[in-house]
């Protein structure tokens, strides 16, 4: 049988990489279930408006996006739009050459990641330094994250010392304590160097242009607090129509990442430093990135844009647990990912394996903070690979089934021929999947045709009455 | 970049013109969240409670914060110049006491005395701001970060602290000291930020 693209990953993926992959989103899942159910009696009501809320806020982009920035500019926030990753990019890089700035400290952005930022600067002569623990270890490893929220999942410990003693940070040592506090040395240093600091934005309410950045480390307040330019790089998705959605937004955000009631740090931005205070940027910059959201928006998978980066549908997915993040080859890994890459990328032939790759379970949808129907956008999307005839890796050898299934004789006759079974010695059957299974189980008796015996006799009777 | 701006509105007005209708925006009420409704509790006690969950620690009294800072061998800090004079005269012999920040001697102050604006009893929750923040590294860099909160200055729950955030430009919540998971899943605090989030009360 032909294997998935995605089957070859999990092939390659070390024993124990996989045991952690599975153990941390099990256990991610478990504590979102049980904080979000010892809380709430119906968690689903809450999960369902906010996906309104979302649903809502997208098909009025166009309203909200003109609305927000002029609440942004009236708050002295420089507002920047870019089309794609690019142009995004190069307005950072302007940003930064304009402020005669040479250094960035950022915190953890997943659009950042989509465009490519880190390395676009240092080509640039740009140091950009990861701040988030995970992230910094990916970037001096030259890593990818596999994980939307948890983006060194895929590592040990002894991974990660090697890496820190190889990044001249001290001799070996794995204890996650002294790892941890040897980042918190090294990071200060970049903080108090930089000048300038970028963040993502997990909100940006319409209402008043005030962006919100959770982060439990707190580097994203440490990214800022010393510096002087504060850019915000924000998808055109994270809108948010008013200031009392966030209670819903926050409340559903930290639960479903993390179990935890409220992510440990969340900070409202609207603006440069208040007067008087001595810490913190001089200016700010939000830029607005496209990058084929608006391509998005007009499919017919414009769910997917309601998505605010939980990762909960990753912890929960058997495929996701099975074969880690970058089995699916894009920013985005698991449930979201397989939506949401093959748009995203510009690469849908190259992607388009990705919604193959589920068994259609459900258990994303039923976790979505915003009940994105992940599933039915999979289907839509296999539906859209076979319109543009892009061929299909790994289907099992379906052609018997077809001849079956497409002609009514024939499967009339297979279901007679099917009593053979129930006379054959199971041991004279030659198929050796079927004899090393047969050892420990017995088939049911051969009952085929019943149901088509049942509904002939129901019509039979239908039509007398 | 300006034309940037065009091009994107053109796309998403392009994108949403074939929608026969547009999904409204629906009709909830912000109570759907809240998780403390009991009206018997005081706030107070779920403040405390929702805070020590978090591994915060709350002191009543200066004095007994002053030990426990000196007893943890935190010996020098700095603090907001507004409340120094108050805070040292309840203080025991041995706290030093900053009323600056100097960034070049960032891991000289082993704890940092701000102002809070708030706090959140749902959540146990500090809501810190650049008005009462005499000065943001001061309540992140130091390992302890002393948030003083007055008696006055509780929220019940999210929805009145959201519906409280005024013309601030940063408004910061904090819900317990910095931490991390993510080596191996395990929790370890004090990440960049303090490793112990301590609220002091005062009247």
């Amino acid at each position: 049988m032909k294997r998935q693209p995605i089957d070859t990953y999990v092939a390659r993926l070390d024993a124990e990489v996989r045991t952690a992959v599975h153990d941390n989103s099990a256990a991610g899942t478990e504590k979102r279930h049980d904080v979000i159910w010892a809380d709430y009696d119906d968690p689903d009501r809450l999960r369902r408006t906010a996906g309104a809320i979302k649903q809502h806020t997208l098909e009025n982009l166009d309203t909200y996006l003109p609305e927000v920035e002029k609440r942004l500019q009236e708050n002295g926030t420089h507002v920047h739009w870019a089309s794609d990753g690019d142009t995004a990019n190069q307005a950072v890089l302007d940003i930064l050459g304009k402020a005669g700035l040479k250094k960035l400290v950022k915190a953890k952005s997943m659009v950042s990641e989509e465009t490519g930022l880190g390395e676009f600067l240092g080509e640039n002569g740009i140091e950009c330094v990861e701040t988030d623990l995970g992230e910094f270890i990916v970037q001096i490893d030259g890593d990818h994250p596999s994980h939307i929220v948890k983006p060194i999942i895929h590592k040990n410990r002894r991974q990660i010392a090697t890496s820190f003693e190889r990044a001249g940070l001290g001799d070996y040592n794995d204890d996650p304590e002294v790892i941890t506090r040897r980042a918190r040395v090294h990071m200060r240093r970049q903080y108090l160097e930089a000048g300038a600091g970028l963040t993502g934005a997990n909100f940006l309410v319409a209402e008043s242009g005030r962006i919100v950045v959770v982060t439990n480390e707190g580097n994203s307040r440490f990214c800022l607090a010393p510096s002087r330019v504060h850019i915000a790089m924000v998808g055109i998705e994270k809108i948010i129509p008013r200031e009392r959605d966030l209670s819903l937004f926050l409340n559903l955000l930290g639960r479903s990442a993390t179990g935890q009631r409220l992510t440990v740090y969340t900070e409202f931005i609207s603006g440069p430093r208040g007067q008087g205070q001595p810490d913190g940027p001089e200016e700010m910059h939000v830029i607005l990135l496209d990058n084929r959201r608006s391509e998005v928006l007009a499919s017919n998978c414009r769910e997917i844009l309601r998505c605010i980066r939980c990762g909960a549908c990753l912890n929960v997915c058997p495929v996701y647990r099975q074969a880690s993040g970058h089995a699916y080859r894009s920013v985005y890994p698991g449930p979201v990912g397989a939506v949401l890459s093959p748009l995203l990328s510009g690469e849908f032939r190259e992607r388009a394996d990705l919604p193959k790759a589920s068994s259609l379970c459900g258990a994303c949808n039923e976790v979505c903070p915003v009940d994105i129907p992940i599933p039915d956008l999979l289907l839509r999307l296999r539906d859209r690979a076979k319109v543009e005839g892009i061929p299909s890796p790994g289907v099992p050898p379906m052609g018997a089934w077809a001849v079956l299934a497409t002609q009514p004789l024939v499967w009339r006759s297979a279901l007679v021929a099917g009593r053979m079974i129930n006379i054959v010695p199971r041991s004279l059957i030659p198929v050796p999947a079927f004899q090393a299974w047969q050892g420990k189980k017995d088939l049911p008796t051969w009952r085929g045709g019943k149901f088509r015996s049942w509904m002939k006799q129901r019509r039979e009777r239908k039509e007398k009455n | 970049m300006s034309g940037d701006r065009e091009e994107i509105l053109k796309r998403v007005g392009e994108a949403l013109a074939p929608l026969p209708e547009r999904s409204p925006y629906p009709h909830y009420d912000t109570d759907l969240t809240v998780t403390f409704k009991d009206g018997s509790v005081d706030p107070w006690v779920r403040f405390k409670s929702m805070f020590a969950a978090v591994n915060g620690r709350v002191f009543e009294s200066v004095s007994e914060l002053g030990h426990w800072l000196l007893e943890s061998g935190h010996t020098h800090g700095c603090c907001d110049p507004d409340l120094v004079d108050r805070l040292r005269t309840a203080f025991p012999e041995g706290l030093a006491m900053e009323t600056g920040f100097d960034r070049a001697r960032i891991d000289d102050y082993a704890f940092g005395i701000t102002r809070a604006r708030g706090a959140i009893a749902e959540s146990g929750t500090l809501v810190l701001d650049d008005r009462t923040t005499w000065q943001r590294l001061a309540a992140l860099a130091p390992w302890v970060h002393v948030a003083v909160l007055s008696r006055s200055d509780l929220w019940r729950d999210i929805p009145t602290a959201v519906d409280n955030l005024d013309d601030d430009p940063n408004v910061i919540w904090v819900t317990g000291p910095s931490k991390t998971a993510d080596v191996e899943g395990i929790l370890i605090e004090g990440v960049h930020g303090p490793g112990e989030q301590v609220c002091l009360l005062i009247d």
